[in-house]
């Protein structure tokens, strides 16, 4: 079914009993064979944009390119940074606002400007029973009530169906560089990274690719801002990594984007046959999981905080990660997709899955028990 | 603001309490005495008061859970309280309510300067984060006015804001884990030193609580190195709409400042009486400020010198050195004091779309005339949040009403124009009954359901936040249970 307005959207789920798939553009995994699907394409369209306000309102069905097509005329921009994984899932599909938000997707940028649930400023949504709720609103500081937008943002659809999400955007830096050093192993490429993320230089992309795109070691540290910042930051930060290994400076524009989007939607681990990982540690810990998980191939985000790794069909990492983090199985099948939650965090969120969802609608089993 | 009736069946297990609160803290953790429980009975909302059943200072994240499986079981409202800095009451106890005071609970626990962490107490003050870390060129960004006495506790629970947020963001972008304590006394652990915590998002919907859903007693917090530099520029306008205008340019052209703050002409008057910083006589003023290092602030601040001559600003000074940055910063730094040295007055927090700005500044004047009291107004003009400052005579019968009636037609002005009741200073029980003004009952439903999953028996911090009424049938269970 495909909904075309909120009012439509939430008569249906409220006379539905049985479960129902939420889907935006169908680029965010493979839906179980034969489940009911709910396309949120019809609740589309851009329904304001300030430039001057940094916000910008639209339907949850909206494609993403759309919206970005929009910012980029006023030079502006979703400044998280969501990947796209199309290519590395298998999957075609138009990336939508709602799928972007209800799976909380934030790119390399994240270390530094924050994740997607850091720019949602309002959602409103149709809970398990149809009943229409907003929260937040379109305004930068907002503290009036629970804030149930985070909440929205990573729920993976299980709490209710976004309709509308409110964003904050960012402007379009002038220029960008990349400070990159060959060869390192990954313990050295997170001291490195470490180093340049403790700088006072702003460094909004920190990354580690075993095999960069000519099969080589890389440590990527990106820096945006004005032309002569760019120059004045990547200088500095060339003097300050010297003592890890030979530094190149790339401040081409096209250059610089083309190697962010090759880390942000994992294009090194496309065609890698495997199950995929993505693994949310502390950043020193990264190297550490990276060893231990035998992967076909891996990299390292979020300088050695997020690790992204392809391996055997089957392989339970979660044992080898450590307790201070989490590891979601992105592509791959026979284990939970989410990681197990403490006996007490797990009762809070299946409470509030209950609440939100009394009849356990949407998306059922896709997170928590 | 009404609060609800203390419950005597409550009041009168008063010793009962006392005695089981004493068996797990030391003998000067239990404030029972009501002479010193008055030292509790208000936050920063100084115009409402009610000394608390009994005041508790527990020193350990075990403590607390003693303190609230004790008042769990008792049935007895408990009212955390970080440094009891709040403007919106949210510290303010009922006379049946145990206050559970962290301020004995300050320490360090870890730096890690390679993983950009803190870990840290959460009756640790704001400032003293920084404090902790700075020395070493790093600092906690969130930075309230008040940030040299609150504590951390408060700031999460409210999700505290400050001049800084337009870069770097309010607490919730800056909390990455936290030990919390639920109301049963059940201790949890959320999110840690990886970013993006597993499951659910409840680390951000726990963040500006206001202490509805459990007592957090130790947090991670992100920390960030210090910028090279910063210095800030003073611009003053001959209208309003010139200032807005000149905001909205700088930010359309991609400037980024790390601060915008907007004072219109009788904040200008009463801060320059107070802290003649030679600020100009004009209608309205931004200072903003930007960072990096000298060529990067010089390159900013070219920027903006040209967006702003296009507004005709009647002065523009830049500072050349720290004493003159200090100089502009001192008479907003000050605004809050000069305006308590003219008059009793109630500071708003309301957010509105920032293009709304010359509208409501308008209709605020008039309501101003039309209430018969005077009005200044400070704002984050980046983010669009206003802090109105209503002036009044506590002394004269009926002015507090009449300036709490003033405050409630401003911030429904402000949701009027796409805004909100509250950007940085919470709910409370100050914008309490407003919240129909925002909200419709299905989304205060929402929000409530989120509490009864958290805390069943609505005993935490339960008079604040959602009308009374909205919420009397849920508080009513606890009652009726006695």
């Amino acid at each position: 079914m495909r909904p075309e307005t909120e009012a439509e959207l939430a008569e249906v789920i409220a006379g539905r009993e049985t479960p129902l798939w939420i889907r935006g553009g169908g680029c965010g995994g493979v839906l179980p064979e034969g489940a009911e699907i709910l396309e949120t394409s019809g609740l589309a369209g851009i329904r304001l944009y300030e430039p001057g306000a940094l916000t910008l309102v639209a339907g949850a069905g909206t494609p993403l390119s759309e919206i970005e097509g929009v910012l980029a005329v006023e030079g502006q921009r979703l400044a998280f940074e969501p990947s796209d994984l199309r290519a590395v899932l298998g999957l075609s599909g138009e990336p939508t606002l709602g799928g972007v938000a209800a799976m909380n997707v934030s790119g390399p940028r994240r270390i530094q400007a924050g994740a997607c649930r850091d720019f949602m400023l309002g959602v409103r949504y149709v809970d398990g029973l149809g009943t229409i709720v907003k929260n937040g609103g379109r305004v930068m500081k907002n503290v009036t009530g629970y804030d149930l937008v985070k909440l929205m943002a990573g729920a993976h659809g299980t709490l209710g169906v976004m309709t509308e999400v409110s964003m904050k955007v960012l402007p379009m830096p002038e220029a960008q560089g990349c400070v990159m050093i060959d060869g390192l192993s990954p313990e050295v490429a997170v001291q490195a990274m470490s180093a340049a993320l403790g700088s006072p230089f702003d460094v909004t992309g920190a990354a580690h690719l075993p095999e960069g795109v000519d099969g080589a070691q890389v440590t990527m540290v990106r820096v945006e801002g004005f032309g002569a910042q760019v120059e004045y930051r990547t200088g500095k930060l060339r003097e300050m990594l010297a003592r890890f290994g030979d530094v190149r400076v790339e401040v081409d524009a096209d250059k610089v984007a083309a190697g962010w989007a090759y880390v942000r939607d994992l294009t090194g681990l496309c065609g890698v046959d495997g199950d995929l990982w993505r693994i949310s540690v502390k950043p020193s810990d990264g190297p550490t999981v990276l060893a231990a998980l035998g992967a076909r191939k891996a990299q390292m985000d979020w300088g050695g905080g997020l690790v992204w790794a392809v391996v055997a069909e089957g392989t339970d990492v979660r044992g080898r990660i450590g307790t201070d983090g989490h590891a979601t199985l992105v592509r791959g099948g026979g284990q939970p997709r989410f990681h197990p939650e403490s006996p007490v965090n797990a009762r809070l969120a299946s409470g509030l899955r209950a609440k939100f969802d009394p009849k356990g609608i949407f998306n059922p089993g896709l997170m928590g028990a | 603001m009404e609060m609800p009736a203390p419950n005597p069946a409550i009041m009168a297990k008063k010793a009962e309490l006392v005695r089981r609160l004493s068996e797990v803290l030391p003998s000067d953790a239990v404030i029972h005495d009501e002479a010193e429980t008055r030292a509790y009975e208000c936050d920063a909302l100084t115009a409402y008061r009610c000394p608390p059943l009994a005041a508790v200072l527990p020193a350990s994240t075990a403590e607390v859970s003693d303190v609230l499986r004790i008042c769990h079981e008792m049935g007895v409202p408990v009212v955390p309280r970080g440094s009891g800095t709040s403007l919106a009451g949210g510290a303010l106890p009922t006379a049946d309510s145990v206050i559970l005071g962290v301020a004995r609970m300050n320490a360090v626990l870890e730096t890690d300067y390679d993983n950009r962490f803190i870990r840290v107490q959460t009756g640790r003050t704001n400032l003293s984060v920084t404090g902790a870390v700075e020395a070493d060129g790093f600092f906690y960004a969130p930075d309230p006015s008040s940030q040299l006495a609150c504590a951390i506790a408060g700031n999460i629970a409210m999700n505290s804001g400050g001049a800084h947020c337009l870069k770097y963001g309010v607490t919730t972008n800056n909390l990455m884990g936290v030990t919390m304590v639920l109301m049963d006394g059940t201790v949890t652990e959320i999110g840690g030193a990886h970013l993006d915590a597993a499951g659910l998002d409840l680390l951000g919907v726990i963040c500006g609580s206001e202490g509805q859903l459990g007592v957090v007693t130790e947090a991670t917090l992100r920390i960030l190195a210090k910028p090279e530099g910063a210095l800030p520029v003073l611009m003053g306008f001959d209208t309003n709409e010139g200032a807005g205008a000149c905001v909205s340019d700088i930010i359309k052209a991609g400037v980024l400042p790390v601060a915008i703050e907007f004072m219109d002409r009788p904040c200008i008057e009463a801060c320059e009486a107070f802290a003649k910083a030679g600020y100009p006589m004009c209608e309205a003023l931004l200072i903003i400020e930007v960072e990096g290092s000298p060529e990067e602030i010089q390159h900013q601040l070219g920027l903006i010198k040209e967006i702003a001559a296009a507004h005709n600003p009647v002065d523009y000074r830049e500072a050349a050195d720290a004493d003159e940055a200090y100089r502009i910063w001192l008479g907003r730094k000050s605004a809050f004091g000069a305006m308590g040295q003219i008059n009793d007055y109630m500071c708003l927090d309301g957010t509105i779309p920032v293009s709304a700005l010359p509208h409501v500044l308008r209709r605020i004047g008039e309501l101003s005339k039309h209430y018969g009291l005077g009005v200044a107004n400070v704002f984050h003009a980046g983010d669009g949040n206003m802090h109105p400052l209503i002036l009044y005579n506590a002394n004269q019968p009926g002015q507090l009403e009449l300036c709490e009636a003033f405050g409630a037609d401003i911030l429904r002005l402000c949701v009027e124009v796409g805004g909100c009741l509250t950007g940085e200073h919470g709910v409370g029980i100050e914008k309490r009954d407003l919240m129909v003004d925002q909200f419709a009952p299905a989304d205060l439903e929402a929000q409530m359901a989120v509490k009864d999953v958290f805390d069943p028996a609505w005993l935490l911090n339960p008079a604040k936040v959602f009308p009374l009424a909205s919420s009397e049938g849920r508080r009513a269970v606890k009652i009726a249970a006695e």
